[in-house]
């Protein structure tokens, strides 16, 4: 890695002792010899585990569940079901506001997607509880399912979840979150060229070393300490809380060394559960993904559909750019309509564009739910736009990264969500790229600056 | 049939910490009886070396070795709230609030030493290796260890401080969509370049070229640790990952590493790292977020690189050798 320091040497003070400095993380050694401790090193006495028994529909009914062959496997301690649940349905963001609830904890009328909870086993090993799991019957009634966002979004499509009422989320705003600057239709009017085009994704998954998972423990004080890998301990405190009508007191979340996150351990999946069935069983309770619910069952980063209009003119300048994008929540929100809202305030991209409008709607089908990942809201909607710019520049005969500069925001500039611009850095990034790629640039753009002249 | 090179570049801003606000991270700050330092916070490390970048900011602000700050986090009986480590947010929102918490213990702790060498506080400085001496008479000091132990048993006083950081929230206006999202944005720029088998479809990525600006490296080898990281993600997310091969169709998916792809060790391209400076004005000794922002150019710069070698744009991630053979099908029919 090269720092530098010949950019914004004027911006800055390198006066720094303690930082600035390279100094050896503290928790290396451990990690390199095998002595970090993760939640999951723990064991407690009469520790059981919960095994989770998911739909094998993505759309279906539950017109009935028999446990009992369940309950009288060897080694089992309790059966849950939703009815054992005290708040079964819940939202993660309802903490900021940002509802409303819409998803069971344990599902008690319909399933929206292959692999919803809907039967907790708690057994003596994991063997018996995957055993007993087996033995859980369920009897459903399959439903049309919708998969594809435009079909899910047209009308008759079946309806995926009933909290919604109609398959997108309602924003204050109506159905999509809207961000209008300018005039976008006289923009186009004006242009030399426009280009529309479609940009997919298909979900991906965090793909963290450990997978998501937590041991609750019920204490001799009637409170519960939930040894934990979330990315958020007051996030599943707070949420634990509502979902089993237990006041926060009670409750004592335990983090430590987590082995990856990056986005899929801010939901609140294994706390809640574990814990009720800490309190009903008065043991230690340990709920820890397999690798095939990592992969499968635990929320993706969203696919996204997004849809691109730009007019330009022959000169380079991008005049107006219109910009509708969709993202494939699943069956349930969690954090994709705040991931929907983060892609409104990203477009149209660190570039100043005097006429733009854009659109982002949190779509539902009927799929695992996606939630957060790295950069979501953001890291599909900068692949569209920059092989937007690319095709952009080729169909005005222009050098892709020249055409970046003429339109590369800078200090000052009023942005599309109406905030002026400060602390700007795109074009240096862009200078300092074409030096150590050997692009060839015209001197004018090696000369420019984000804050000189402005 | 050939293996074609080309290359591709992008260039990307990314907001630093929660969207439209309203996330707040508190951090507490006392000293033991010797003058080590603990700084008591709720806020999960990932493994990315949060705990490490924090005592680096309370050390500095303090005006103490990193070595005497000890992190104590991820326990809700003891720390208090912050809202999670996401979002770009750790360093950012953390940091501000245990520099925060770090001054008030300062300001107590040269109050003590003031007290001690029968001096105005104000006069105080510290040298950074555990010493607190009189501005401009250097000989008259007193150790950070004595000013502890000073506190603790002489004078009754804690050596201690609470910090808070939180940006409001931000409401969008419904129609216009005017809003505040973020406060300070990190920016990239990635040329990739690749080579690519218009037989098999197979790209290979060569080189990955980075330049980010994060507004201050606090522990440069760390931001660089994390930078690579990303940068691997972004190559991994442009050509291989998906947990539905067929999206929408719901088969196919992965449930395992055999069967979800990602590039393994034989599959690194050759990754350069360059950093930028530009200290946002409220971030912490200038720091802003790059987690997330690091993983994002790479996709886009392979997508034009691939176009770059072969004329076939593929605008469906992840960009697989199928698609460039559909595509390249498709380019030969017209």
């Amino acid at each position: 890695m090269k720092l530098a320091k010949e950019y914004f040497a004027d911006q800055r003070q390198d006066d720094l002792n303690e930082l600035g400095q390279s100094r050896q993380r503290s928790d290396v050694p451990g990690h390199v010899t095998g002595k970090t401790a993760y939640f999951a090193d723990r064991n407690f006495p009469g520790m059981l585990y919960l095994k989770m028994v998911r739909s094998p529909h993505h759309h279906a009914r539950i017109r009935g569940i028999d446990v009992s062959e369940a309950e009288k496997h060897p080694g089992v301690a309790r059966v849950l079901t939703s009815k054992d649940i005290p708040h079964n349905v819940y939202t993660i963001l309802i903490l900021i506001q940002v509802g409303p609830e819409d998803e069971q904890v344990l599902a008690e009328d319909k399933v929206r997607w292959k692999g919803e909870a809907v039967v907790a086993v708690l057994a003596d090993s994991e063997r018996a509880a995957s055993e007993a799991a087996a033995k859980v019957r369920i009897d459903y009634e399959v439903l049309p399912a919708v998969f594809d966002m435009e079909q899910a979004l047209a009308p008759g499509a079946p309806l995926v979840n009933e909290y919604h009422g109609q398959n997108h989320y309602m924003y204050d705003s109506g159905a999509s979150r809207k961000v209008r600057f300018g005039d976008v239709e006289k923009g186009f009017a004006e242009a030399d060229h426009i280009l529309e085009q479609t940009y997919l994704s298909s979900p991906i998954e965090q793909a963290p070393t450990e997978t998501t998972g937590c041991i609750a423990v019920p204490e001799g004080n009637d409170r519960y300490t939930c040894y934990t890998n979330t990315q958020a301990m007051f996030f599943t405190l707070d949420n634990t809380s509502i979902i089993l009508q237990m006041p926060g007191h009670k409750l004592h979340m335990v983090g430590g060394t987590v082995g990856g996150g990056f986005g899929g351990k801010v939901d609140v999946t294994v706390e809640p559960i574990a814990i009720l069935a800490a309190k009903l069983t008065g043991r230690p309770v340990s709920f820890i993904y397999s690798r095939q619910e990592e992969m499968q069952i635990s929320s993706p980063r969203a696919a996204e559909k997004i849809v691109i209009k730009d007019g330009v003119m022959k000169d380079g300048r991008l005049v107006a750019r219109k910009v509708t994008g969709y993202t494939d929540a699943g069956a349930y929100s969690r954090h994709s309509p705040y991931g929907a809202q983060k892609g409104a305030a990203h477009y149209p991209g660190p570039y100043t564009v005097p006429n733009v409008s854009v659109d982002t709607w949190c779509v539902y089908t009927n799929r695992t739910p996606s939630s957060a990942m790295r950069g979501f809201g953001v890291t599909i909607a900068d692949f569209a736009l920059e092989v937007q710019m690319d095709k952009l520049a080729r169909l005005i005969g222009m050098d892709p990264l020249e055409f970046r500069f003429i339109n590369a925001y800078r200090d000052g500039d009023m942005k599309a969500h109406r905030q002026k611009t400060e602390g700007a850095a795109l074009i240096e990034c862009m200078q300092e790229a074409a030096r150590v790629s050997n692009w060839p640039v015209a001197d004018r753009y090696m000369k420019m600056s984000s804050y000189e002249g402005t | 049939m050939a293996v074609k090179r080309g290359r591709g570049v992008a260039a990307v801003n990314y907001p630093t910490g929660m969207n439209l606000g309203g996330d707040p991270s508190q951090a507490l700050v006392h000293s033991t009886p010797t003058g080590s330092f603990m700084v008591t916070l709720s806020s999960v490390d990932l493994g990315q070396g949060l705990k490490q970048v924090m005592a680096q900011i309370c050390a500095e602000t303090i005006g103490v070795p990193t070595e005497q700050v000890t992190i104590d986090t991820a326990d809700t009986d003891t720390g208090p709230h912050c809202m999670g480590t996401f979002a770009s947010r750790g360093t950012h929102r953390i940091g501000n609030a245990v520099i925060q918490a770090a001054k008030e213990a300062r300001q107590v702790m040269l109050e003590v030493a003031a007290e001690a060498l029968e001096v105005d506080a104000a006069d105080l400085e510290t040298d950074g290796t555990g010493n607190i001496l009189v501005k401009g008479a250097p000989q008259k000091s007193i150790s950070i260890f004595d000013t502890a132990l000073t506190a603790h048993f002489k004078l009754g006083r804690s050596i201690s401080g609470r910090g808070m950081f939180l940006i409001p929230r931000s409401y969008p206006e419904v129609e216009t969509g005017a809003m505040k999202p973020s406060t300070c944005y990190a920016h990239a720029c990635t040329v990739a370049e690749v080579d690519v088998d218009d037989e098999t479809g197979e790209v290979t990525v060569v080189s990955v070229k980075n330049v980010f600006e994060i507004g201050r490296a606090l522990n440069p080898r760390m931001v660089e640790q994390q930078l690579v990281g990303g940068s691997w993600m972004g190559v991994s997310h442009a050509l291989y990952e998906t947990t539905e091969p067929y999206y929408p169709n719901r088969d196919h998916g992965g449930t395992d590493f055999n069967e979800y792809l990602m590039p393994g060790p034989g599959d690194l391209a050759d990754t350069e790292i360059i950093v930028l400076e530009r200290p946002a004005a409220d971030g912490p000794y200038g720091a802003k977020g790059p987690g997330e922002m690091c993983a994002n150019p790479q996709i886009p710069a392979i997508a034009n690189a691939v176009f770059d070698a072969v004329g076939v744009r593929i605008d469906m991630l992840p960009i697989t050798p199928e698609r460039i053979l559909r595509a390249l099908r498709d380019q030969r029919a017209d």
